[in-house]
């Protein structure tokens, strides 16, 4: 994004926000696992698979957009 | 931070677990630390105001769409999909797609061109001072007016949702807003608002799954409608648009295509600096194009998120939302639709990332106003008539300053906005005042050499006052809504566009009429500024793949087939 200042693409930040709410939201469904939340449809355990998804992706974006340390 | 949470209102929809504080509490430890990282980056004029000139297209489109999708977007148009219906996806639709496309491909190469810092800066260049003048102080009131709904849509998802109080919560975001954007500039405010795109998308898009597993899909949830509000068609966009009694905002086709598409749409995403600064710190005249019609793809999905959720209120609540105005104890105001939503179907963890979502998209909304403020005052206002020569680290250091100053004014502004029915309502009015007249100007500005100084500056004064007249008086007494919006049937937002509609037509009427008496500038000092005078790079060499024009007319043909399958 930046050829003047050499600033860590903003898609870094986002894979870094995606991959810990994604861990933490996994991580949070699976605790609840055995006695969801008092709300409509828990018994489908969005944050479980919702949690994963985030978790990928944020992975993803944090593995491709790494900072490189030369620039 | 803690103890002062604990001031609750006795009855609230969710409490939040320690994983929802963790995330609430990493969203403001990254944004901060983003800030001060990028305040080393932020030296000159250019980097503070204009992000360096250095985005990407994609990065400068999804800031672009991004500035727009605050909390203010959440909770006011779910609350006026819940009251008026699917009537309101028209402003994502035709109330944004045609503008964006516009945007990039007609009036883009004009800004960029000129090299200009700002919309009253490019009326500076065409028009002179005192237009410009005129459009950088009504538009730094519409920002702070505008940073106030956002505080006030913020208190309200944290009193509704968990009862904090409003003070802090106002408090704390502001401060924290302030930080990063005074330490960053513009670099901050479109990191943040990419961060917040991502945020949005991922913490409200489980709603409408959610509610469409509930309701047993599309049919199902229109069944539920009928059901709860017999009588009222909530589900069409445009078959109950011929008389204004058909449908539950009082509107007529009239009003949804030359009011909000032709006028209101054109006004807002072409000449509100808001938006359009973000397209300005593209990187090459391509992505400055390229980044509206991005954004364009993106904007036509919001309704997924954002309306889609206000029908399902109409479907799934158990209790009937009202207005704001006619609020009674027990009950819940249209503005509270989303958060009613979310506590219906999200748990610990998720809960806080839609509350962050919410809270990124309140930030994102002040960041964006109060950074486009600072711009205006600095180089539109301080510079020409306060202090005209200075070094770029005077102006630097005066934007940081007006930020923080900025901020505080707008806190004051929040409660303006609890007045009105919906959120909507007060944003449009706000709208119709500034952005719509400003449309007339800037656009036969760029399309008609002829247009002299005087009739620029003429017709934008008479198109305010206009609409400012209208306004007035539609508010002082009812019968004037049949005149000036067709028939007294016209809700808030029908009013809204019709006003704006005659603001825009009074405008360019005045500015015709004073362009036919008064001498025009010559050619010489038009160049770069009017379409017959301005030469633009032809994309001839390039595959139509990497053609702005290709992608705006795929933006429009998806347009028209939305409008078909929910006609």
């Amino acid at each position: 994004m930046s050829e003047k200042h050499h600033i860590i693409q903003v898609w870094f930040f986002v894979g870094v926000l995606l991959l810990v709410y994604g861990f933490l939201i996994l991580a949070s469904g699976l605790a609840e696992w055995s006695h969801p939340p008092d709300i409509v449809l828990a018994e489908l355990h969005a944050p479980v698979w919702w949690g994963a998804l985030m978790l990928v992706l944020g992975l993803i974006y944090c593995i491709k957009f790494l900072p490189d340390r030369k620039a | 931070m803690t103890a002062m949470m604990a001031w609750t209102v006795p009855t609230t929809l969710v409490h939040l677990s320690a994983v929802d504080l963790g995330i609430i509490a990493f969203y403001f430890a990254l944004v901060l630390g983003i800030g001060f990282y990028l305040k080393r980056f932020a030296n000159t004029g250019e980097d503070f105001f204009l992000a360096g000139r250095e985005m990407t297209a994609w990065v400068a489109g999804l800031a672009f769409v991004s500035a727009n999708l605050g909390s203010l977007e959440l909770l006011g148009w779910a609350g006026s999909a819940y009251q008026y219906g699917i009537l309101a996806a028209h402003w994502y639709w035709i109330g944004a797609i045609p503008a964006m496309v516009f945007l990039g491909i007609v009036m883009m190469p004009f800004y960029y061109i000129s090299k200009t810092h700002s919309v009253p800066g490019y009326l500076q260049l065409r028009y002179g001072s005192a237009t410009s003048a005129l459009s950088a102080v009504t538009f730094a009131i519409m920002t702070i007016l505008m940073s106030g709904v956002n505080m006030y849509a913020m208190a309200v998802v944290m009193k509704v949702v968990l009862g904090w109080n409003i003070n802090f919560s106002i408090w704390v975001s502001s401060l924290t807003v302030g930080i990063y954007v005074a330490s960053g500039g513009l670099f901050s405010a479109i990191f943040n608002e990419v961060l917040q795109f991502f945020l949005i998308w991922f913490g409200a898009l489980l709603i409408p799954i959610l509610g469409l597993i509930e309701t047993g899909g599309w049919k199902g949830m229109v069944a539920r409608i009928q059901q709860n509000f017999p009588g009222q068609d909530y589900t069409h966009a445009w078959s109950t648009l011929g008389r204004f009694q058909d449908n539950p905002m009082g509107m007529h086709w009239t009003g949804i295509v030359f009011g909000l598409g032709a006028v209101q749409a054109m006004g807002y995403w072409t000449t509100d600096f808001l938006v359009v600064q973000r397209v300005l710190s593209a990187k090459d005249i391509r992505s400055a194009k390229m980044a509206p019609i991005i954004g364009s793809f993106f904007k036509m999905a919001v309704p997924l998120i954002v309306i889609l959720p206000g029908l399902l209120g109409l479907a799934v609540l158990p209790m009937h939302l009202v207005p704001a105005s006619s609020l009674q104890p027990g009950q819940y105001s249209y503005n509270e639709v989303l958060p009613l939503m979310l506590a219906r179907y999200c748990g610990p963890g998720l809960l806080g990332l839609g509350i962050t979502a919410l809270v990124a998209g309140f930030m994102a909304g002040m960041a964006g106003n109060v950074s486009a403020f600072a711009t205006v005052w600095t180089y539109d206002i301080y510079r020409p008539f306060l202090r005209k020569t200075a070094p770029d680290q005077h102006y630097v250091s005066m934007g940081r300053w007006c930020t923080l100053i900025g901020l505080i004014v707008s806190i004051g502004t929040a409660y303006l906005a609890m007045g009105f029915a919906s959120i909507m309502d007060y944003v449009q009015a706000l709208f119709g005042f500034f952005i719509a007249p400003l449309f007339g100007t800037v656009l036969l500005g760029m399309l008609w050499k002829r247009v002299s100084r005087a009739a620029g500056f003429c017709g934008l004064l008479a198109g305010t006052l206009s609409s400012v007249t209208m306004f007035t008086l539609m508010k002082l007494d009812h019968r004037w809504v049949a005149i000036f919006a067709l028939s007294p049937k016209a809700q808030g937002l029908a009013q809204d566009m019709y006003q704006a509609l005659w603001a825009c037509v009074t405008c360019v009427v005045v500015t015709v009429l004073v362009t036919l008496v008064t001498k025009p500038r010559p050619d010489e000092e038009l160049k770069g500024l009017v379409y017959a005078l301005t030469e633009v790079a032809q994309e001839g060499h390039t595959s139509f793949l990497h053609r702005p024009l290709f992608w705006g007319i795929t933006a429009l043909v998806i347009l028209a087939v939305l409008q078909i399958i929910f006609w």
